[in-house]
């Protein structure tokens, strides 16, 4: 359709030209020249014009339609107890519309405790927000697997916030809230502190991934790492996780504590 | 040899590759018609001068060596930069130039006035040079001065495609001297131009080495008060946009080469004593506007783009990318004299030496403090207006605002919701009006199609009424359309500043804090009359847009793939006043047509073909529309081009 509607324009603006043309051939020719000198008091609009033109050239300045793709893992890292984790995201796309996949995989005493992978249809609606829509599938440890509805709204924030809020529709009504917040303080140009926190709030109990209904949990996170490049950052950090109220009764019938403080070490990467 | 000064905070050391000494292993391939010289007598690898008026280019691959990592640059006969034209006015010449890429490529001459499809813009001009083909370009030069050409391509400028063009005056040169330069200033990068573009998409500040950190709050505590600076820290902070953002891409991959030589390297050019030397300086950048001095001497500048103007003393230019300067100076046949091109955020700099013996050089001066932005560069206007976060900016309002491409059927006078901003507008420059008639004003005097409807131009701002005089620039409303609100804008300038009289940002002060005099553009007075004395028909109002934190760039929010061209009648006189609602600074270059500056006198109207736009600043030139084609009008910024373009069409 695109292409219809230029073509149509570079018809259109043939046919200006050429009418054009043949009204200036029909005006008195005159000699008009671009050098240094010139008299004001005897210039006179150009009237005979060099008709060589390329109106039939293609419709390719430069290459404007280039997808571009982001792959970052924000967080590939060793907890303290045989834990650890990985949370990331790949992008794909233009600049409004893009594919982008989220991960988020938790492990514990070296069994994946918890894992997740969204994929989500991106649009960008303002200058710093891009809506999304998409679905999330749960990899459970145990039990059957979960799938979701996602709406989501990303971008940064007043004040450099990045945030990611997504509200997730289940299988059987179930519904749940994840907010998550992100901020870069720069030490130096190199050395960057990063506080985080992600908050879940779930619509019912769910005894086997350890979640229930109302505030469900908490993850807090300070972490700072080195960027040897901007692609390339090791980091060091201390990780925080609180489970609240059924959820927190849930964990102590598993016999965990429903809070618990990790030192981590980790990478962040990007390509 | 004598190490730059690296006295400077927070610079790390890959900041300063200023270039491994062995500088550029150019293999020459012969190519061209005509007697080739050597432009200065040191240094090895000199650029060839080709004179006539016949000659054979070839485009091919050349090995080169910059910072010690070997890399394959893009060169016209082997050269980087390509070889010097030395061409005369009133001749006619002939180019044939040879594709040895597996690329498409191109040739444009920049700033020379020819027919449209001499052009060398692939999409507009020609179909480009396919690999293995060749085009013969042929034009008759009805001008003189100073000028360059390079790949209109892909990105084939960042890796080496361009040089210089001279062209002698068919009438006796108004202009004295006993020597000449050509001084061509580049950025060169040892990443490919494709990898640095994905770089900056992914991340718009990925080359920017001085961000704000914990230590300049510190600082900024100490030296403010914790309540000022919380004041001047929230407009930013609520903006979403950091004042430390001058250039995209610095010297945290840039080398930056002056002949194609790095500082290290040091390009050389000899004088005796008692000699006038002409330098041209010609920035051949892809992203770097550079601040250049030659300390100890005064330059007098003679010429801008090509054109002769009003000799003018100074001890400070900046060069935007693809603008020409050309300016004598008489240096003192004791002495040698550092030629000191920093880049405008002070991340780097090229440098040469202009001596009367080969030993000799001088001191490479510290690089100047590295500006920061203020207010007065979110174009929202001097000292307290505007303070504290009172302006409009987008944030989550402005999701769902229309998009531009929906707006082309509005008319004039039904814009009034999109005119945001203007009830910041300076009351005092509209006595006794009230905002509501400030609207009426401004809606019942522009068009969305300049009272021609024929011409199809439903692109931009049209004004037909109450003009300003020729020369003396715009008096027209600002207005925003519809378009600039969508998600690729993330500024307005509602007050924007005078880009006339300013020397942009970090060279404000160099006169009191240095004793420095800086050129700006008003002082430029051209030498001879303004030759087209007519007054502009017509007024086009034209928004330089983007959005920093997702690295687009527009013009009027509508980048260049959905944009409409924008139509001339043939013959006509019109007014483009540039609006930057961005934090940048834009060299905005307009082929095929000169651009007239309005710098305030309307009898002496200097001729350029690139136009500076400083941040959050207007300006206005003039334009005689007599050169049928289709012409590009765009952002000399390589990686803002793909998005800040536009299609002029004179019909």
């Amino acid at each position: 359709m695109k292409a219809l509607i230029h073509w149509q324009m570079v018809l259109l603006g043939t046919a200006l030209q050429a009418q054009a043309a043949v009204a200036q051939q029909a005006t008195v020719s005159g000699h008009h020249h671009h050098g240094q000198a010139g008299t004001a008091a005897t210039y006179a609009p150009p009237a005979s014009p060099n008709l060589r033109h390329a109106a039939d050239a293609p419709d390719h300045v430069m290459d404007h339609q280039v997808l571009f793709s982001k792959v970052t893992i924000d967080q590939l890292e060793r907890r303290q107890h045989n834990s650890g984790a990985l949370e990331g995201s790949a992008w794909f796309g233009g600049d409004r519309d893009r594919v982008w996949l989220k991960t988020e995989v938790e492990q514990e005493e070296g069994e994946t405790e918890k894992a997740e992978l969204q994929a989500l249809y991106s649009r960008a609606i303002s200058p710093y927000w891009n809506l999304q829509a998409g679905v999330r599938h749960d990899f459970e440890r145990e039990s059957d697997s979960r799938n979701w509805g996602i709406i989501a709204l990303n971008g940064l924030a007043p004040y450099f916030f990045e945030v990611d809020s997504s509200l997730f529709v289940g299988e059987n009504g179930d519904s749940a809230l994840r907010v998550e917040a992100e901020y870069e303080l720069l030490l130096t140009q190199r050395w960057i502190l990063t506080p985080e926190m992600e908050v879940n709030f779930y619509g019912q109990n769910h005894r086997n991934s350890t979640t229930g209904s109302g505030l469900s949990d908490l993850e807090a996170g300070l972490r700072l790492r080195y960027e040897f490049t901007p692609k390339f950052a090791p980091y060091l950090g201390v990780h925080y996780e609180k489970k609240f109220g059924n959820a927190a009764d849930f964990a102590r019938e598993e016999g965990d504590s429903p809070s618990e403080t990790t030192w981590v070490i980790g990478l962040r990467t990007w390509f | 040899m004598k190490r730059p000064n690296l006295c400077h905070q927070n610079i790390s050391r890959r900041t300063f590759v200023t270039g491994a000494a062995a500088g550029a292993a150019l293999a020459g391939i012969s190519g061209g018609a005509g007697a080739r010289e050597r432009q200065s007598v040191l240094n090895g690898e000199a650029v060839h001068t080709l004179r006539g008026n016949r000659f054979d280019l070839n485009i091919g691959y050349t090995p080169v060596n910059f910072t010690g990592r070997d890399r394959t640059a893009v060169t016209v006969n082997g050269g980087l930069p390509g070889p010097i034209l030395r061409w005369k006015e009133g001749e006619t010449v002939t180019l044939n130039v040879a594709n040895h890429l597996a690329h498409d490529s191109s040739i444009h001459w920049h700033g020379i006035i020819l027919p449209s499809d001499m052009d060398g813009v692939p999409g507009l001009s020609f179909a480009g040079i396919q690999p293995g083909g060749s085009y013969r370009y042929q034009f008759e030069l009805n001008q003189s001065g100073t000028y360059w050409y390079h790949s209109h391509s892909d990105f084939q400028e960042q890796q080496g495609l361009y040089g210089a063009i001279v062209i002698d005056p068919a009438e006796p040169d108004p202009v004295a001297y006993d020597r000449d330069y050509v001084v061509l200033l580049s950025d060169w990068s040892d990443e490919s131009p494709h990898d640095i573009y994905a770089n900056l998409k992914a991340e718009g500040h990925f080359y920017n080495r001085r961000r704000r950190t914990a230590g300049d709050l510190w600082d900024e505590i100490r030296a403010k008060g914790v309540a000022q600076t919380w004041r001047d820290r929230k407009m930013w902070n609520e903006m979403r946009m950091s004042d430390r953002d001058i250039s995209d891409v610095t010297g945290y991959t840039y080398t930056f080469l002056m002949n194609g030589q790095t500082p290290d390297a040091n390009w050389t050019a000899l004088f005796q004593r008692g000699e006038k030397v002409r330098l041209r300086f010609i920035n051949a950048s892809a992203m770097s506007i550079f601040d250049l001095r030659i300390p100890g001497l005064k330059m007098t500048v003679v010429a801008s783009d090509g054109q002769n103007i009003e000799p003018v003393s100074v001890d400070e230019f900046r060069i935007g990318v693809a603008e020409t300067y050309d300016v004598i100076v008489e240096p003192d046949g004791d002495s040698a004299y550092t030629l000191f091109a920093q880049t405008i955020d002070r991340s780097g700099f090229a440098r040469g030496t202009l001596t009367p013996d080969p030993a000799l050089q001088a001191a490479v001066p510290a690089m100047d403090y590295a500006p920061v932005l203020t207010h007065r560069d979110m174009g929202m206007g001097h000292g307290a207006h505007g303070d504290g976060g009172s302006h409009k900016m987008d944030g989550m309002d402005s999701a769902g605002s229309t998009d531009g491409r929906k707006d082309h059927s509005r008319h004039a006078g039904h814009n009034m919701e999109p005119m945001g901003g203007m009830d910041e507008t300076d009351h005092s420059q509209h006595s006794g009006m009230t905002d509501s008639a400030l609207h009426n004003r401004a809606s019942e005097q522009y068009s969305l199609h300049g009272g021609r409807p024929g011409l199809g131009g439903m692109q931009g701002v049209w004004f037909t009424d109450a003009l300003g005089r020729a020369g003396h620039g715009s008096n027209s409303s600002i207005v925003h359309l519809p378009s600039e609100f969508g998600y690729g804008v993330d500024m307005r300038s509602s007050m924007p500043g005078d880009g006339l009289h300013d020397p942009g940002i970090g060279l404000r002060d160099h006169a009191n804090r240095y004793g420095r005099r800086v050129l700006t553009y008003a002082d430029i007075r051209n030498l001879t009359p303004t030759r087209d004395q007519r007054e502009p028909s017509r007024e086009l109002q034209l928004h330089l847009t983007g959005n920093m934190e997702r690295y687009m760039w527009s013009m009027d929010g509508i980048k260049f793939d959905d944009a409409q061209p924008l139509m001339l009648k043939f013959g006509e006189r019109i007014r483009i006043t540039l609006v930057n609602d961005t934090m940048m600074t834009h060299p905005i270059h307009l082929h095929g047509m000169w651009s007239e500056l309005e710098t305030g006198d309307g009898d002496f109207i200097p001729r350029k073909h690139t136009v500076i736009v400083q941040p959050g600043s207007k300006i206005s030139y003039l334009v005689t529309a007599d050169a049928y084609g289709r012409w590009a009008y765009h952002c000399h910024l390589l990686y803002h081009m793909p998005g800040m373009f536009r299609e002029v069409r004179v019909v």
